[in-house]
């Protein structure tokens, strides 16, 4: 059963197609490549999915629950609710809280799953220590797992880039998504630095039983994770398949290198 | 874990009525005499506004310009319930909160789709409409000639005892209006609201309802000012609806920004720092607003994030450097901020 299906989407802002009749379908655990050229619409597909953008026409489909057959259309809600459902997403160009503690902002990430509500918090209930304990918990939990514990009570914006991205990966996981979207994770990485992001990536998916598309300019890292690869291009989807296939189909070079080009990667 | 949380309220606690009886204590025997006395009951109603002021604008980073509109709608209901209805004043007072709430709500709505600039002249907006509406509800509110009269906190002949009396209940306001505010903002609904003030494209991202939690800072925000605005009137004994128009909605903003945004001891210190500043400044007459002018230029040129930034100062944080106690890793929020600010 798929965990997220996009049926025939299109989104037209004013005359301009960004994207015309996309087509996606992840299985559960899969790890797909979304890849094309700087303006095809690969981050609006993205926004789509998420509910920052409502598609034009067309329908996504997002399998919520446990329960395979648990599908429900995610067109219309707002990014918030889509969260709650299970769609976590990182940005393109990081957007963490900058001024808050690497916990906080983890903890925030966390806020939706809370027991207590602000009228508790004002008396500082049993309820509240009981659930600040738990989410303050959770959170170092997760920051041990990726080895910036000790850096709980820095802010955000004193990390080096490559922590900071991977703590907007980790605040993304501090939803408990099914899906997650990264929004080109390797941007502005070094080599060595790409190579990690690949291992965490895949340790990800599999400690955190996710589904994972990304969006992704290195090659390297595309052709090297993902399992399956969707090319987009002018909003339009030009190929799909392995990445083998991919790296040979004469359409992606034309778009990526123009006539008579060839992949190195 | 136990011992922390009793530690602090106790600190609390303890620090709240220490500092009262000391007050209390100097007005009673005239060390401070009657017109200090009302300048500190004055600060503690504008500590009480500041506050409000400052979760919307500090806390959840929406710039509102309108907040004396909210302490007159207070201070009208507050003023009217007692007078016209004889309600207790407490309750009155909270009523005229309650009333103030309902405008947060109303003008919470469409500020949603408003933001920066836009939110800040539509706020505008709604404190010059109900200035407006203070004047020619007439019948109600007295009109532009005002509404005389209103009782005062107690009937006693005894002035000393008289000030004592208000600066009583301004203070409780003020330390309940802190606590509430601070309680709030070290929790996680308080860590939604300030993810709304860093980001807000990342904190609807991360499972935040926005909306909510904007109109919820909002209705907050007014009910406390409303509180705020009905303590100012039964104060002052009279209300006029140039009392809430532009400037007073300035210098609320003014107490904050010097404070710091996102500083609630930043603003309990700028509030009764403005009061005080405010009245030293009235042997220059007219000079007065140049003045004040000139200093918020400076202010803002060197600390443009205000007094205090978005630190705070605690007393549990400063005895627990003092004392050297053990740093406990289960700390709780409050307490971990407590000793930040400690360093």
């Amino acid at each position: 059963m798929a965990v997220l299906e996009a049926q025939n989407i299109s989104i037209v802002f004013g005359g301009l197609k960004a994207v015309t009749n996309f087509d996606l379908k992840l299985e559960k655990g899969e790890l797909v490549g979304l890849i094309g050229p700087n303006g095809a619409g690969k981050t609006t597909v993205f926004n789509m999915l998420t509910g920052v953008y409502n598609p034009t026409s067309g329908d996504i489909l997002f399998n919520y629950s446990s329960d395979d057959n648990a599908s429900k259309s995610i067109v219309g809600l707002k990014p918030y609710q889509i969260t709650q459902l299970g769609i976590a997403r990182t940005f393109q160009n990081i957007r963490l809280f900058k001024d808050l503690t690497v916990l906080d902002n983890v903890r925030i990430a966390l806020h939706f799953n809370v027991k207590y509500n602000a009228l508790q918090a004002v008396f500082r209930t049993s309820a509240f220590y009981r659930e600040e304990g738990r989410v303050a918990g959770k959170a170092k939990e997760l920051l041990e797992i990726f080895h910036i514990g000790e850096k709980q009570n820095e802010l955000a914006k004193n990390l080096p880039y490559g922590e900071q991205r991977k703590l907007e990966i980790v605040r993304a996981l501090a939803t408990n998504p099914k899906l997650l979207l990264l929004d080109e994770p390797a941007a502005g990485m070094n080599p060595q630095e790409t190579q990690d992001l690949m291992k965490l990536i895949k340790f990800i998916k599999d400690q955190f039983n996710l589904t994972i598309l990304l969006i992704e300019h290195d090659m390297s890292l595309v052709m090297g994770i993902c399992e399956r690869i969707v090319v987009l291009d002018y909003g339009q989807t030009i190929a799909a398949g392995t990445p083998a296939e991919i790296r040979k189909d004469p359409k992606v070079i034309k778009a990526y290198l123009g006539e008579g080009g060839e992949f190195d990667a | 874990m136990k011992k922390n949380r009793i530690f602090n309220a106790v600190v609390i606690l303890g620090a709240s009525v220490v500092v009262f009886v000391i007050l209390a204590a100097l007005q009673y025997i005239g060390v401070i005499d009657e017109y200090n006395g009302q300048l500190l009951t004055l600060s503690g109603i504008y500590i009480v506004v500041a506050l409000s002021l400052n979760l919307i604008t500090g806390f959840t980073g929406q710039l509102a310009l309108g907040q004396a509109g909210f302490m007159s709608v207070g201070a009208y209901t507050t003023a009217i319930a007692i007078m016209k209805f004889h309600v207790p004043m407490l309750l009155a007072i909270l009523i005229g909160g309650l009333v103030a709430a309902v405008f947060g709500i109303i003008i919470g709505f469409p500020t949603l789709r408003l933001r920066g600039d836009y939110l800040a002249i539509a706020t505008l907006g709604f404190g010059e409409i109900i200035r407006v509406l203070m004047i020619n509800l007439g019948s109600l509110t007295g009109g532009a000639a005002g509404l005389k009269g209103i009782p005062a906190f107690s009937e006693t002949e005894n002035f000393v005892l008289d000030a004592v009396i208000k600066f009583s209940w301004v203070y409780v306001f003020a330390v309940i209006t802190i606590v509430i505010i601070s309680n709030l903002i070290n929790s996680s609904p308080g860590r939604a609201i300030i993810s709304i003030r860093e980001d807000e494209i990342a904190a609807n991202s991360m499972g935040i309802n926005i909306a909510y939690y904007k109109i919820f800072s909002f209705t907050l925000s007014a009910f406390l000012a409303g509180v705020g605005g009905g303590l100012y009137g039964i104060y002052m004994g009279y209300l006029n609806p140039t009392m809430f128009g532009f400037m007073p909605s300035m210098n609320i903003v003014v107490i904050v920004v010097l404070g710091g945004l996102g500083s609630i001891t930043g603003t309990v210190v700028a509030s009764v720092a403005f009061t005080y500043i405010q009245e030293w400044l009235r042997v220059f007459k007219d000079l007065r607003l140049v003045i004040f002018g000139l200093a918020l230029i400076l202010v803002m040129i060197f600390w443009p994030k205000g007094l205090l930034g978005n630190k705070e100062l605690s007393i549990s944080g400063f005895l627990r450097k003092l004392f050297k106690r053990e740093n406990n890793p289960e700390r709780t929020v409050s307490q971990q901020n407590g000793s930040r600010e400690g360093k």
